[in-house]
């Protein structure tokens, strides 16, 4: 085989029928997979939670993943954010003609790690080349459907005055972690990302207690996000307390260096739930016992108050607001 | 983290709290010039919990919100030829000038790179040796040495195509000008910390001499403005006005002899535009003729354009500490973090953007 | 303004050092403290250090404001 993609690779020929064969069918395997139909058929009874994302990630090797191991858990988790159980997903490559076939086959190994761990099976998929200049080396759009329980309710409009705020873990590895490869910015560190499938977290929750008003992973923007959007589409206020929020040494001392609040710096790995004070507690047992909740603490609280608000009460006990991530998070000197 | 972590410690800034307010009677007006300060300042809360006789005013501090547009279109400018890779610090990015940003050129496919050091540009340079790479120097005190560091080190190390725009500015005659301006009225200073680290202490003796103005050089954490403010209280009580360090283990009196040595050896003062205060002489620094082929302004020809100030933008007189955000008619409504008119919110140590981030003015 | 961090130095090559802070390591440059020397704390903007933090200052400063918040709980 070439040790490049080529165009050819995209173009439905006999060097695309190979690579689809021999890089992705044999390392993904799966009856489904396996039949190489148009489409996947399969027959699912109940309430389905289906959801996309495409992954853009650069560099695409980072310490702790790669953008194969993030393309599978990030769907996955946004599964398991709506209480599902994720099952089958899709995986669609776009592939800059030139990218190393070595490095094409390593990230197809960290999906087929990654969706083994979160328990789903990759059924259908598409390859496209495109030349030189017009994808950055590789983009990946996944799609899954996730079946969730009966009896399961969860949806970001369910947040109550009273409600705790439940964190899973540290806040900024992933972002630290792939910021510390780009160029320009020259730190080393041991931090790894944090990508990880939360499935399985969130089916020992629902274990411990169906009464999850809300879930959302913090990706993108950050907690600070991901809390404000919680805030605004419950109509509700939320107050979270500094010195309560989990974050690595590691992740402070990069902020630090880079002039970043953690606050905004995106995750992979973790999740924020939104439940009545009186499951509290023994949902963050169930959490502290579970793979990727061992950290799980309690951040604060939904209060009444102006829609979409998130307040912050600091170290001093004076209170600021928290708002959501404008733009992009760029390093400062001042 | 050693010497972050304690200055943050909650029982100690509430000894300082309550020591603040049982002490602080008179009313008085302190002014914070750095926009570090003032990110410390809202990030914590600081102004709630001061007692209501003690007002805190932002001073123009921020190197990137007291940048003219006429210079930020210079860089722009020199974005634009072909080759010119401008090597710069993140916070320009976003700043508008008369017609466009870096940001904006960048996604043009202008050659804009974000550093966090001029190690980092320097090393730009070495690998692309065809290309020359201009950092834009921005930046006080604090940051003028590390660019005359970069300069000599390119120097020493054969570096062909590297250039700096020097942008910088120097603090101390600001702030001569904003007091003669007699437009603020202040009761006390908190002095830069990491210029002081540089400078030294006694370039802050002429406000308390010829103004009669307390200062106290402060450090950047929660515990170090609030035993500023406490040790500010006591001159104002005392009646007295002189320049005291609190930040001890970051500011010597004499500040920073090799620091000071290098960037007299690289540059010397010229006039420099501050927004809101027009040209102050002597507050700007440019590289001295020894070191003019490293020169961005000697070496390339900059065709900027003609000047444009966003109408109804009142960013100067937010510097000067005139008028706050809530005055202005373009905060908040046409005027936000995501779609700045001003460098005030975009620069993340800007007043509009301290006041809009952190809810200052939309009710804690 | 101008971010300063405090960072460790661990090693020191020239007139540069090996530095880390909460365990991110860089590189940084000694031209403006010539008198750094491996165990030092500096303070680091834009990748220099600009000054060798003082223990005993840091100590001191801390020791006063434990006396305030002590004098402050008693009064």
């Amino acid at each position: 085989m070439e040790d490049k993609i080529l165009l050819a690779h995209g173009s439905g020929g006999r060097l695309a029928h190979d690579l689809v064969e021999k890089s992705f069918v044999r390392t993904l395997a799966n009856p489904l997979l396996n039949r190489l139909d148009d489409s996947a058929v399969f027959e699912v009874s109940g309430k389905l939670a289906f959801t996309t994302d495409s992954y853009v990630v650069s560099p695409m090797f980072f310490p702790g993943g790669d953008i194969g191991k993030l393309a599978v858990c990030g769907t996955v988790n946004d599964l398991a954010m709506s209480g599902a159980k994720p099952l089958y997903l899709s995986l669609a490559f776009i592939i800059e003609e030139g990218l190393l076939l070595s490095e094409l086959e390593k990230i197809v190994n960290s999906v087929q790690a990654a969706a083994h761990e979160a328990g789903v099976e990759i059924v259908t998929g598409d390859t496209k080349v495109v030349p030189r200049g017009s994808a950055d080396k590789l983009f990946i759009n996944t799609a899954g459907v996730g079946l969730i329980p009966e009896g399961v309710d969860i949806a970001g409009d369910k947040a109550k005055p009273g409600d705790k705020v439940i964190l899973s873990g540290a806040i900024g590895d992933h972002g630290i972690a792939v910021m510390s490869q780009r160029e320009g910015l020259s730190f080393a560190t041991t931090l790894k990302s944090d990508c990880a499938p939360l499935g399985g977290l969130v089916a020992d929750m629902l274990n411990a207690s169906r009464n999850i008003n809300c879930l959302r992973d913090p990706t993108r923007g950050g907690l600070a996000s991901s809390l404000n959007e919680l805030a605004s589409q419950s109509k509700v206020s939320i107050k979270i307390e500094e010195k309560d929020i989990p974050v690595r040494e590691a992740v402070l001392g990069a902020c630090e260096m880079l002039g970043f609040d953690p606050l905004y710096i995106a995750n992979e790995g973790r999740l924020v739930a939104i439940v009545p004070a009186e499951d509290a507690d023994k949902i963050i047992k169930a959490m502290k016992k579970s793979k990727y909740g061992r950290d799980a603490v309690i951040i604060g609280e939904v209060v009444a108050g102006p829609a979409g608000r998130v307040v912050m009460k600091t170290v001093l006990g004076a209170h600021r607001i928290v708002d959501m991530l404008v733009g992009d998070l760029l390093p400062r000197i001042c | 983290m050693k010497y972050i972590t304690e200055f943050r410690r909650s029982e100690l800034a509430q000894g300082l709290i309550s020591h603040i307010r049982h002490r602080s009677k008179a009313p008085a007006r302190f002014m914070e010039f750095c926009g570090g300060h003032t990110v410390t300042i809202f990030r914590y809360g600081i102004r709630q919990v001061l007692p209501q006789n003690i007002e805190m005013v932002s001073g123009p501090g921020c190197p990137i919100c007291v940048t003219a547009n006429a210079d930020l279109d210079k860089a722009i400018a020199l974005a634009k030829i072909p080759d010119v890779i401008i090597a710069t610090f993140g916070d320009m990015l976003k700043v508008p000038g008369s017609r466009s940003s870096l940001q904006k050129i960048k996604a043009e496919g202008a050659g804009v790179m974000t550093v966090y050091s001029t190690m980092d540009a320097l090393k730009a340079a070495e690998d692309n040796p065809d290309k020359p790479v201009v950092f834009l120097g921005i930046g006080f005190e604090t940051t003028a040495p590390t660019v005359a560091a970069s300069i000599l080190q390119a120097e020493e190390r054969g570096i062909k195509n590297y250039y700096v725009l020097s942008l910088h500015k120097l603090c101390p005659p600001v702030i001569r000008a904003l007091l003669d301006s007699g437009e603020v009225e202040l009761q006390g200073l908190v002095c830069p910390g990491h210029v002081s680290t540089i400078i030294g202490s006694h370039p802050w003796e002429f406000i308390a001499k010829d103004y009669g103005i307390p200062c106290v050089v402060s450090g950047f954490e929660p515990l170090d403005i609030l035993q500023c403010v406490d040790m500010l209280v006591e001159q104002v009580e005392k009646g007295q006005s002189k320049v005291e360090i609190a930040y001890r283990r970051g500011v010597r009196p004499e500040g920073n002899r090799q620091a000071l040595k290098l960037m007299e050896q690289v540059f010397e003062p010229a006039p420099a535009h501050w927004r809101g205060m027009g040209e102050v002489a002597d507050s700007g620094l440019k590289l001295r003729e020894k070191y003019r082929r490293f020169d961005a302004e000697a070496n390339f020809e900059l065709k900027p354009g003609p000047v444009e100030e966003p109408a109804g933008c009142i960013c100067g007189d937010i510097l000067r500490g005139v008028k706050k955000p809530a005055d202005c008619p373009l905060f908040g409504k046409v005027c936000l973090p995501e779609s700045p008119v001003g460098p005030c919110m975009v620069s993340s140590e800007g007043s509009c953007s301290a006041y809009y981030l952190y809810g200052e003015g939309r009710g804690g | 303004m101008c971010l300063a961090i405090p960072v460790l130095i661990k090693s020191i090559e020239d007139k540069e050092a090996e530095a880390e802070i909460g365990g991110i390591n860089r590189r940084i440059s000694l031209w403006l403290t010539p008198e750094a020397k491996v165990g030092d704390y500096v303070l680091v903007h834009t990748g220099y250090a600009i000054n060798v933090l003082d223990q005993e200052q840091a100590e001191e400063t801390l020791a006063l404001l434990r006396e305030i918040a002590e004098s402050e709980e008693a009064g």
